[in-house]
């Protein structure tokens, strides 16, 4: 018997008073496996992150991590989202505390790790991308690329088994995408299962193991990069990807 | 930097227009010093004449302001300040901490809650629009007219007035400090494995206080206003005293003198106040423009 996979969703289903934003969505990512969500704005990407996340309930369906499943309501969800990492297009950095603070804060008071030993192993992976000397700062010192490296870290350092990513660079000056992306890339060579949300179709084509093209809060389209991107198969995904290219995005 | 860049340095030279803008500016700062130093002295010399110059004047000032009047009530006055500073101390800590409290209670969700959500909800409607004097005379009168067992000084019972009354305001305050935090604040806490508590006291209410301290402060100078008003109830304080005072002399200098010694005990937490809030604004517009 194999073992279960990462994520899997079945028929998931979310409104938003009456509006119906993802429709009876399937979707499994295997264990080192990387996922690629892409599809225009309001297509439901974050909203399904935020899903799979428990930041919002679903309306039907059901997902599963690992086997379990999450969204049974005897399930507690801070448990759950001890083994989730979720990185924003925000940051969302906490700007009242150190860098060291914002990514020390879980392994202290979820899982009461003492504050030397939390520390020592974020200086490891600030040290690993290269931030280690903004560990003192707070993160308005910091430049949107290095924030979101914390942010990374920060969503890292609860050794998650599932990491999802919800336009990562999106907020970011262009000349700062590419310190971001290296990171994931990185993450990525060291098999970690992920789930992104992205408009960087150059950057899907490297790092995805399988691309799918939400339209309308259904996976109208997937599969491999080469093939979605390369020569998609459905009449939407290509005029998506005709617009994407004459924005110059491509 | 080089020495040519540096303004007024060796090898700059201003240009002849930028000259002429300089002598233009300064002509223009002269001018606005002179006008309004002239309306200055214009409105106070106005002033002046209209009080001194007004037929009750002598009267008045016999009776507020003779200064043998204020030295004689001045130690008792300050006597019953002191009063007021311990009331002060202990109402601004059983407010804020009261107000504190019913904030997070209003921020409570699920039904098990309910009945402490309306709790803090009708009491934050009701005593924001109860005026001070009848709370007051509520707790201090009405209260011990019980003849209940073990009924706290009056003292004690103005104070509770107090803090009733500053509590519901200053959860406002609070809580407009926590719905100010953006929510994905909040959720970045949340998927970081912090139950809703926690993500309250790490994450939530340390940015939410931050951002309230100078209209927390400007809370406290109203409230250490008010606790004159506890002289009303009886306890000697200085209102209280200088109204003794007066009642010997028919002078009512010991109220000023009163009300000169408020102002002082006022200035330091004002000037506190204006720091902070000066300190805040010069924060958020750095964060702004980054």
């Amino acid at each position: 018997m194999s073992a279960p996979p990462v994520l899997e969703c079945a028929a998931v289903r979310k409104e938003f008073r009456g509006n119906l934003v993802l429709r009876d969505l399937d979707l499994t990512v295997a264990e080192h496996e990387v996922v690629v969500l892409i599809g225009a704005s309001g297509s439901g990407k974050s909203t399904l992150l935020r899903c799979v996340n428990l930041l919002e309930p679903v309306s039907d369906g059901s997902i599963r991590l690992d086997g379990e499943h999450i969204t049974d309501p005897a399930v507690d969800p801070d448990r759950v989202r001890r083994r989730i990492g979720m990185v924003f297009q925000g940051y969302n950095l906490f700007p009242h505390m150190t860098v060291l603070d914002n990514i020390t804060l879980a392994p202290r008071r979820v899982h009461g790790r003492a504050r030397a030993e939390a520390e020592a192993q974020a200086m490891g992976l600030l040290e690993r991308v290269g931030l280690a000397d903004k560990a003192k700062e707070f993160p308005d010192r910091l430049s949107g690329g290095q924030q979101q490296r914390a942010a990374v870290v920060r969503a890292l350092v609860n050794a998650p088994r599932l990491l999802l990513l919800d336009e990562v660079t999106s907020a970011l000056d262009p000349e700062l995408v590419g310190e971001v992306l290296d990171l994931i890339r990185t993450l990525r060579d060291d098999g970690m299962t992920m789930l992104i949300a992205t408009h960087e179709m150059g950057f899907a084509r490297q790092v995805a193991d399988r691309v799918c093209f939400l339209h309308d809060g259904a996976i109208l389209e997937q599969g491999p990069p080469e093939r979605v991107l390369g020569e998609p198969a459905e009449p939407r995904t290509r005029q998506f990807l005709q617009r994407i290219i004459d924005a110059g995005r491509l | 930097m080089t020495e040519a860049d540096r303004p007024g340095g060796e090898v700059y030279r201003p240009s002849e227009l930028q000259l002429r803008r300089e002598r233009h500016h300064r002509r223009q700062t002269r001018r606005s010093v002179l006008v309004a130093a002239a309306s200055t002295a214009v409105v106070g010399v106005l002033l002046v004449v209209a009080v001194t110059g007004s037929p009750g004047w002598e009267r008045v000032h016999e009776t507020f302001f003779d200064p043998e009047e204020a030295w004689r009530a001045l130690p008792e006055v300050f006597t019953g300040l002191l009063l007021n500073i311990r009331l002060l101390l202990f109402c601004a800590a059983g407010a804020l901490l009261l107000g504190l409290v019913i904030a997070l209670l209003r921020t409570l969700r699920g039904p098990v809650f309910f009945p402490l959500r309306a709790l803090a909800v009708s009491y934050t409607y009701g005593f924001r629009g109860a005026p001070l004097i009848i709370v007051l005379y509520l707790m201090t009168f009405g209260v011990p007219g019980l003849r209940l067992e073990g009924t706290p000084s009056v003292l004690v019972l103005g104070g509770i007035a107090l803090v009733l009354t500053y509590g519901a305001y200053i959860a406002e305050v609070f809580r407009a400090g926590i719905e100010s935090v953006h929510p994905s604040q909040l959720a970045a806490a949340r998927s970081l494995g912090l139950s809703y508590r926690k993500s309250m006291r790490f994450v939530v209410l340390p940015q939410a206080v931050r951002r309230v301290t100078p209209p927390l402060l400007n809370d406290m100078v109203a409230l250490q206003k008010d606790v004159g008003l506890i002289s009303l109830a009886g306890p000697i304080d200085a209102i209280r005293a200088a109204q003794i005072a007066t009642a010997q002399s028919y002078n009512f200098t010991p109220y000023i003198v009163a009300g000169v010694l408020f102002v002082l005990m006022a200035i330091p937490l004002v000037a506190v106040t204006d720091w902070v809030t000066t300190r805040a604004a010069r924060r958020q517009s750095a964060e702004g423009a980054r």
